[in-house]
């Protein structure tokens, strides 16, 4: 079971455009900002707005291509939506709403609800499919989504930000359990998040969307390393410059150059860990390759560490202890120099 | 020394006295009338008065045909509000505005209307005489039609505004579902919006049930056949005024009782 997408949709002010191939047995989490186009993303795959361009293959069946003509209706395609907001009808009970999907599906009454009971044990509610979804928390309210969905067997599951409504204590416990069910889901799955930590901890591959359009894709691991994107960088942490490598200097894009330790030649990235940069009072002899002046605009204690935000050629930011802060008697608009090894430079083809 | 009688100011307001005069006979203006019928009621003989032939009958056709307005208006004017709160058409705003004219036409202009549709020589109703035999003039189906007519559009308006407020995402979650469109009207959006389908069906009974111009106009005023309540109660002020005032109150009374049904949806919290 795979799928395979690419999806052209939206209106001219606001179009995403974006390409996809899952594989069974595969999570991969779309991640991206609010307003990235991921919400637009899961409701084109599964059927509620129109492609414009692009093609929706799943498991070699084209669900919708508008250069052909092909658009099979939502409620044809078996695909399955965990929405943010649940969703579930306020009108029905619990196990009706369970029981919705495989009634529209034509099995009768009495089986669906049984079959319903099964999946509320299934996902730890049983006992509860009297109740109506008013009186359940955010995480009951949620795992009856999950039931409603999983219960139809879909071959492809779609999340979308399924904890960003839950409180901290339940989003940690919910999780968990998605994941477990996630493991013995035997369909394709996707996952749309705005949260780093929750991508990180579920998927095996995340694709990292901005303004409608893949900025990355690669494991964790890789795309934390090797960030493309200011939006990946500020998330990670990291100081992040795109330029070009001649010789173990880059040129960078926004000025300045960097010296680095055995750069290939060409378009490059560069990424400094602020905990890499040093900052003196006076311009430091020695070996530092790469020195400059900056002005401190912005400083952040964050635990046991300053994050200072340093304006100049190029900008950086800077990790240092509050001790070193005392010593170098640092406030913000003071002038100091910036310091990097060439060895802290890690560079990888843009 | 500002402040303090500002933030008096808000909580009683003092107003002109002008104002206060104007207002008072406002209310007035409504509460005298309602205190006429209830002080001239003949409650000793009120009883007998609902147990006429006369008074029944009148009672019986106001029921049918208001109730069977109702019946069209909730079958026709849902679709109709569907159509108008969901999909976008050409010429739609046109449209919507022709089928709630209604509401601000004079009644007796949409009897005269109706004859013409559907009197003998009009434009459908030659036709539906010859084909299938209906006569709709004068008769009680034409009492229905009249009423149905001026009634419809609170309908169509009440249940348009509650298919628009309401949360489309839910349709999206029962079509992923697997649901039809036909099964996600039936099994999700009409339950959603309920409360303004039962609201847009007692308006327009209460509307329907105190229909008098497009009524006399287009179905006449036949005992037991097209005379219902409002015209017996205007012929009755002249031959037997005790009856007239008794079926006057058992209108306010209905009226009353929609009100107070309906009281979250117009009266607020106060």
């Amino acid at each position: 079971m795979t799928l395979e997408a690419r999806v052209g949709a939206g209106v001219a002010a606001f179009e995403i455009d974006v390409e996809l191939a899952v594989a069974a047995g595969e999570l991969v989490a779309v991640l991206g900002p609010n307003g990235a186009g991921k919400t637009s993303l899961l409701r084109a795959l599964a059927g509620l707005l129109p492609l414009r361009t692009g093609r929706v293959i799943l498991d070699g069946v084209v669900l919708e291509d508008p250069a052909a003509g092909i658009r099979v209706p939502s409620e044809r395609r078996p695909i399955g939506l965990v929405f943010q907001e649940y969703l579930l009808f306020p009108h029905l009970s619990v196990r009706e709403n369970v029981a919705f999907g495989l009634r529209a599906r034509g099995m009768a009454r009495a089986i669906a609800l049984g079959e319903a009971d099964r999946w509320l044990e299934r996902v730890g509610l049983s006992g509860e499919g009297d109740r109506k979804p008013a009186s359940l928390s955010g995480g009951q309210a949620q795992r009856v989504a999950l039931a409603r969905v999983l219960a139809l067997n879909p071959a492809l599951l779609l999340l979308d930000e399924p904890m960003a409504a839950l409180d901290a204590s339940t989003r940690i416990e919910f999780r968990r359990d998605l994941r477990r069910h996630l493991e013995s889901f035997r369909g394709v799955r996707l996952l749309v998040t705005h949260d780093p930590v929750e991508a990180m901890a579920m998927a095996d591959r995340l694709v990292v969307v901005e303004q409608g359009r893949v900025l990355q894709s690669g494991t964790p691991a890789d795309v934390t390393q090797r960030p493309r994107s200011r939006y990946v960088a500020d998330l990670v942490g990291v100081n992040l410059f795109r330029g070009r490598a001649s010789q173990n200097v880059i040129t960078l894009a926004d000025g300045g150059s960097l010296t680095a330790a055995g750069a290939a030649d060409g378009d490059v990235f560069a990424v400094v860990h602020p905990r890499t940069v040093a900052l003196y009072r006076t311009r430091p002899d020695g070996t530092p390759r790469n020195v400059w002046e900056g002005r401190a605009v912005d400083l952040d204690l964050g635990g046991d560490r300053v994050r200072v935000r340093l304006s100049g050629i190029p900008s950086i930011v800077a990790e240092v202890t509050p001790a070193a802060v005392r010593e170098l008697g640092l406030d913000r608009g003071d002038q100091v120099w910036v310091a990097v090894k060439a060895t802290e430079v890690s560079v990888y083809p843009a | 020394m500002a402040l303090p009688t500002r933030s008096r100011r808000r909580l009683r307001p003092s107003a002109p006295l002008p104002i206060v005069i104007l207002a008072s006979a406002g209310a007035a203006f409504f509460i005298i009338p309602l205190l006429g019928l209830l002080l001239r009621t003949p409650w000793a003989s009120a009883w007998q008065q609902l147990g006429s032939a006369e008074v029944l009958a009148a009672l019986r056709l106001s029921l049918l045909a208001s109730l069977s307005a109702t019946a069209i208006a909730l079958t026709l004017g849902v679709p109709l509000a569907w159509t108008f709160a969901r999909l976008t058409f050409p010429g739609r705003s046109v449209l919507r505005a022709l089928t709630v004219l209604p509401m601000v036409l004079p009644p007796v202009v949409g009897g005269v209307a109706l004859l013409l549709a559907f009197g003998r020589r009009g434009l459908v109703g030659g036709w539906l005489a010859t084909t299938f035999g209906v006569h709709l003039p004068f008769t009680t189906a034409g009492a229905i039609i009249a009423e149905t007519f001026v009634a419809m559009p609170f309908l169509v308006i009440t249940v348009e505004a509650g298919l628009r407020s309401m949360d489309t995402r839910f349709e999206d979650a029962a079509r992923t579902l697997g649901a039809s469109r036909w099964t996600v009207l039936w099994r999700v959006t009409l339950p959603l919006v309920r409360p303004s389908l039962i609201a847009g069906a007692v308006l327009c009974w209460a509307r329907a049930l105190g229909e008098f111009g497009a009524t006399i106009t287009f179905a006449g005023n036949f005992p037991g056949r097209t005379q219902t309540m409002p015209l017996a109660v205007y012929l009755a002020l002249e031959s037997n005024p005790d009856a007239a005032i008794v079926l006057s109150l058992v209108l306010l009374g209905v009226s009353l009782a929609v009100l107070i049904g309906l009281r979250d949806r117009w009266l607020g919290a106060s």
